[in-house]
């Protein structure tokens, strides 16, 4: 085991399908036209020397180390900047070049500090490798050149410092924030010996526009730019590859270790969700794993006013397991459940559903995309036949418009969100409809062409207004819906949408944004080559969020957006493994590979690998275990790292269900709120500790492996097997790959999927199978999965959370990029010092005619509770809307959301809760006496002496 | 109305809610189909609990239920039988 090195090309692989053959050193090679003449020498495996140039940017030409001789050309070109061309011949090294290269490194030489012994790249830092490699042996120019050790370092930022003393002021920091990260924080200042890096203007890293994704980082060739971590830790010694446990867009990273300690996490190029980016969360925010706050040992309590009791393993097993058939015994078998997580791999979400399924014999599983992509499942099953987005993330490659609903992926799906950015520079357009100002509606080099800023909970109406005008003014791809769909339901469903009820005009009234602005956009999206739909939880949080995404999936369907690359509808997943943990058959009524639990054939199927008969009948869903459990039927729920009691609505309510119950069982990293209302806590393990695998929003399997023992001594799949063991289920896997295996033997969708086939694919988008055996990046090509699509008439209508005299304001949520949901593990790293507490945000009028200033406690009161928080003036939101993220506890944001969910699954309605916001002077009496109990119920019994 | 949840019939009421919401979500099909796609929803996601408890609200009048919820409660009764 060592480190794995990643081949630098110095040049972008070219797309173009044309070749073209040339010679270098006398060696034939033939690759696509537009590839560099680095690139085609690399791939002979000859590398030129190169400073300025690295695969991940465009090439730039300015260290002139790479040049070559080209026979017929006069001079000496650089090779990264030069394009093949058909017989061309090359040559890489002769004394000549050998003399310019070496008069290149010396100028750089004597510019530098000659500390290498000491510095923190060494051994890794492709001056030193380069001054190796065109054979520097003397600086004509003296050592005396300025060698900047003086100057300053900035090290503001919590992960990454810049020493100025090393820049060789090549820019490629530079052009890295430009076009992998799309964030332009960094400029040259200055020219010549004097030009240097700068964030923003002479600023520092922590207060400029950076975001801290270390992009700039991985590409600085020296230790100008350079983790802390490696800093203080030294140079890593061995690596693996592994998916990021944070956001559904999965980015593929290398964990480069030094024994079982984490160096620094380096984002893998191989990785078809990131292709080598990262954001800050990913790249820098793994030290939670380590933090002191975690829990290694098991714990038990009879009371949740006692103090918690550290036991053995064997011991805190035994206890749940009896507790959980006692429970079975008195009140039937129906009276206890589990939830899933989706953070946790496929195989422990498998093993989640399979030991309720078959071990608790009943369907009572469900899990937290029920708080966020439920509708998704639902609607896009509905239409298209598959609950899951249709491409892959390259997709928006070829989009000319892109239309963003309820999504901020700035914010929220990072990496994706530079990549769209990237696209939108090349020239494609772009619709948002979000209630908010988000970044992508304006920052800088990104400008919206429509913002449709919509009262928040009419996504419907605006939807169908859409696709009112596209069929109004005959822009509907007909041929399409012909060919691809039932065109005697299409007609039906045009015929409602034709309803004056669905033109702009009416929906101005509802939506506040003017049919104009509805009309241009929707005429955008229908006439553009390629139209991509990509949405959040601004569309499904909402009561209507099934009928939103069935919308949507009209939309598509109406314009041909469907079946091939640079179109599609997309729903940005928010946790790592949330579209995984649907697929694994976490939802109540659902085998894996979502088959209604009422099927015969998918029954049998189970009942003869399981052994055991199977229910027939849909299970309970979180919340409605949760009403069962204040009605007295549901008395036990095992949970696997979740936190209902902070993640979901109506806190109140949460509370009161799981005090009522006998049993409840939370594995996990930290104590989380959920756990202050447990009677057994396992501790769980991070996703550095375990093999497993990770499903992103591309369908994109991918695995997760193992690079240092689990600190509470399991793996979370090993204990879930412990439990079933002694519920009496018998489960005797020895390791994650053997859980894949029978999933692939009982799910289609996955037949093909298997820890060898990952080895040897990097990753997989499913279906995988005899059809497709090596996934499907793209669905629905030439026809749908469920044979025709289904255009499903979906009404606007309005929530039941309306405003009036008492709450006249609208409360939306969401998240921002440093923090992660409920924040249990962003909170525990040093992304904290971005977003110390969760604000308000409220437009400068309502704030002035409530007498709010900048900064102020506020009383935020719905109907369902109240709390305070400190208020943010700031135009992003309309007058009459605020909003606010859930990061913190202390801000119990959902002590204020309601119970209203949507209509088809239950989703809560976190989006749209009509509020009240007036001045306080600081915390309410339920966030001190919450925190109080919070402190209270996490006090561990100190060990008594023997 | 929207479900007290203080009240003691919280559950109930709940339910009422949410059938009724259902029934919206359906309103703009043919009534014939809106009243077995109800039905049919109600069976798919339904636990018994919830469905022992509407039945029992059904027979006791079912109060606040809105006409097509109603009718699709009555219909999957008919099947289950
Ligand atoms: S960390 Fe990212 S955003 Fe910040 S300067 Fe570097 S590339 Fe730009
Ligand atoms: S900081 Fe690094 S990447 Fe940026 S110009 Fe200096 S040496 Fe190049
Ligand atoms: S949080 Fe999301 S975008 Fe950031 S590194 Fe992880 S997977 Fe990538
Ligand atoms: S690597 Fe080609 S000019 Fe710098």
């Amino acid at each position: 085991m060592g480190l794995i090195h990643e081949i630098d090309y110095g040049t972008k692989a070219s797309t173009s399908t044309k070749l073209v053959t040339l010679k270098i050193d006398g060696n034939s090679i033939t690759v696509p036209e537009g590839t560099s003449v680095m690139r085609a020498a690399t791939e002979l495996g000859t590398q030129i020397p190169k400073l300025c140039a690295t695969d991940m940017l465009d090439s730039y030409g300015s260290c002139r180390l790479c040049l070559v001789e080209i026979e017929g050309r006069a001079g000496t070109p650089a090779s990264c900047t030069t394009p093949v061309a058909e017989g061309m011949v090359v040559h890489t090294q002769n004394a000549k070049l050998a003399k310019l290269r070496k008069g290149v490194m010396e100028l750089y030489i004597s510019d530098h500090p000659l500390d290498c012994l000491t510095c923190s790249a060494n051994s890794d830092c492709e001056l030193q490798d380069m001054a190796g490699a065109v054979g520097l042996r003397e600086v004509r120019y003296g050592y005396e050149g300025e060698n900047h050790l003086g100057a300053t370092k900035d090290i503001s930022n919590p992960y990454f410092q810049f020493d100025p003393s090393k820049c060789i002021v090549c820019s490629r920091c530079v052009r890295a924030c430009e076009e992998v990260q799309g964030t332009f924080a960094l400029t040259i200042e200055g020219s010549g010996f004097s030009s240097k890096v700068s964030p923003g203007i002479s600023e520092e890293f922590f207060s400029s526009e950076c975001v801290s994704c270390g992009a700039c980082v991985q590409a600085c060739p020296t230790a100008t730019l350079m983790e802390k971590s490696v800093i203080e830790m030294g140079q890593p010694e061995h690596s693996a590859v592994t998916t990021c446990a944070y956001c559904g867009v999965g980015c593929s990273f290398k964990a480069e270790m030094r024994g079982e300690e984490v160096v620094r996490m380096v984002p893998y190029k191989d990785g078809k969700a990131n292709h080598g980016h990262s954001c800050v969360k990913g790249r820098f925010a793994w030290g939670y794993a380590t933090h002191r706050d975690r829990i290694t040992k098991p714990m038990i309590r009879s009371k949740i006013t006692d103090p918690w009791r550290e036991v053995s393993w064997e011991e805190a097993i035994n206890y749940a397991a009896s507790e959980f058939k006692r429970i079975q015994a008195k009140h039937g078998k129906d009276s206890i459940g589990g939830i899933t997580s989706s953070r946790c791999t496929n195989e422990e979400t498998y093993l989640v559903q399979k030991l309720i399924r078959a071990g608790f014999g009943n369907n009572n599983v469900d899990t937290c995309a029920r708080v966020c992509h439920s509708p998704t499942g639902y609607g896009l099953s509905k239409t298209f036949g598959t609950s899951a987005g249709t491409q892959d993330f390259d997709s928006v490659d070829e989009s000319d418009a892109i239309l963003v609903i309820g999504a901020n992926p700035t914010d929220g799906h990072p990496v994706f969100a530079s990549r769209m950015k990237k696209r939108l520079r090349e020239g494609a357009k772009l619709i948002v409809v979000d209630p908010r100002r988000t970044d992508l509606v304006r920052s800088p080099h990104v400008n919206a062409d429509y913002h449709l800023a919509l009262k928040p909970g009419t996504n419907v109406a605006i939807v169908n207004a859409l696709s009112h005008v596209i069929i109004s003014e005959g822009l509907a791809d007909e041929d399409f819906i012909r060919d691809q769909c039932d065109w005697n339901e299409y007609a039906e469903w045009a015929d409602f949408i034709l309803r004056p009820h669905n033109s702009p005009e009416a929906v101005e009234k509802l939506s506040g944004v003017p049919a104009e602005t509805i009309r241009g956009a929707a005429r955008l999206y229908a006439t553009a080559r390629n139209g991509a739909i990509y949405y959040g939880l601004g569309v499904t949080e909402h009561s209507q969020g099934t009928s939103t995404v069935l919308a949507i999936a009209n939309l598509a369907m109406l314009t041909g957006n469907i079946g091939r690359k640079g179109v599609g509808v997309n729903p940005l997943r928010g946790q790592n493994n949330v579209q995984g943990s649907c697929d694994m058959g976490s939802f109540p009524h659902e085998f894996p590979g979502y088959r209604h639990v009422s099927g015969e054939t998918v029954r049998q199927i189970y009942e003869q690998d399981w052994g055991v008969s199977l229910s027939a009948e849909p299970g309970l869903r979180i919340p409605n275990m949760l009403d069962a459990a204040m009605d007295g039927t549901f008395l036990g729920l095992y949970v696997q790292g979740e936190d209902i009691a902070q993640s979901d609505p109506d806190t109140k309510h949460i509370v009161g269900g799981l005090t009522a119950m006998e049993c409840v069982v939370v594995q996990d990293l930290f104590l989380n709120e959920t756990a202050n209302y447990a009677h057994v806590f396992l501790p769980g393990c991070s996703f550095l500790e375990k093999d497993g695998t990770f499903t992103n929003a591309e369908r994109r399997i991918q695995r997760v492996r193992k690079v240092m023992s689990p600190k509470n001594g399991y793996g979370d799949w090993e204990i879930t097997q412990m439990l079933a063991n002694a519920m009496g289920m018998e489960m005797h896997y020895n390791h994650p790959s053997e859980i894949m295996d029978e999933i692939a033997r009982t799910t289609n969708s996955f037949a093909g999927v298997s820890y060898d086939a990952l080895e040897r694919l990097g990753s997989i988008q499913w279906p995988c199978n005899e059809l497709a055996p090596e996934g499907t990046p793209i669905m629905h090509i030439g026809a749908f999965v469920r044979g025709q699509g289904q255009f499903v008439i979906a009404d606007y209508v309005p929530t039941d959370e309306k405003t009036g005299p008492l709450f006249p304001l609208l409360l939306t949520t969401g998240r921002i990029l440093s923090q992660y949901n409920v924040g249990a593990q962003t909170r525990r790293t040093e992304n904290a010092k971005w977003h110390e507490e969760d604000l308000l945000e409220i437009h400068p009028h309502d704030a002035e005619v409530r007498g709010v200033k900048d900064g102020d406690w506020v009383k935020l009161a719905s109907r369902a509770g109240e709390t305070a928080l400190r208020a943010k003036i700031t135009d992003r939101v309309a007058p009459g809307v605020v909003y606010t993220t859930f990061h913190h506890p202390f801000t119990q944001a959902n002590v204020i959301t309601t119970d209203y969910s949507d209509w088809a699954t239950n989703c809560p309605e976190y989006k749209v809760t009509a509020v009240q916001v007036s001045p306080s002077n600081g915390p309410t009496e339920w966030q001190t006496s919450y925190m109080a109990h919070s402190d209270a119920s996490r006090r561990i019994a100190p060990i008594a002496a023997e | 109305m929207s479900p007290n949840p203080m009240s003691p019939n919280h559950t109930q009421e709940k339910l009422v809610y949410m059938a009724n919401q259902i029934g919206k979500g359906f309103t703009m099909r043919k009534p014939e189909q809106a009243v077995l796609d109800i039905a049919d929803h109600l069976k798919k996601f339904w636990e018994k609990r919830m469905l022992a408890q509407i039945f029992e609200h059904l027979d006791a009048g079912g109060q606040g239920l809105d006409n097509l919820p109603k009718q699709g409660l009555q219909r999957l009764r008919e099947t289950m039988q």
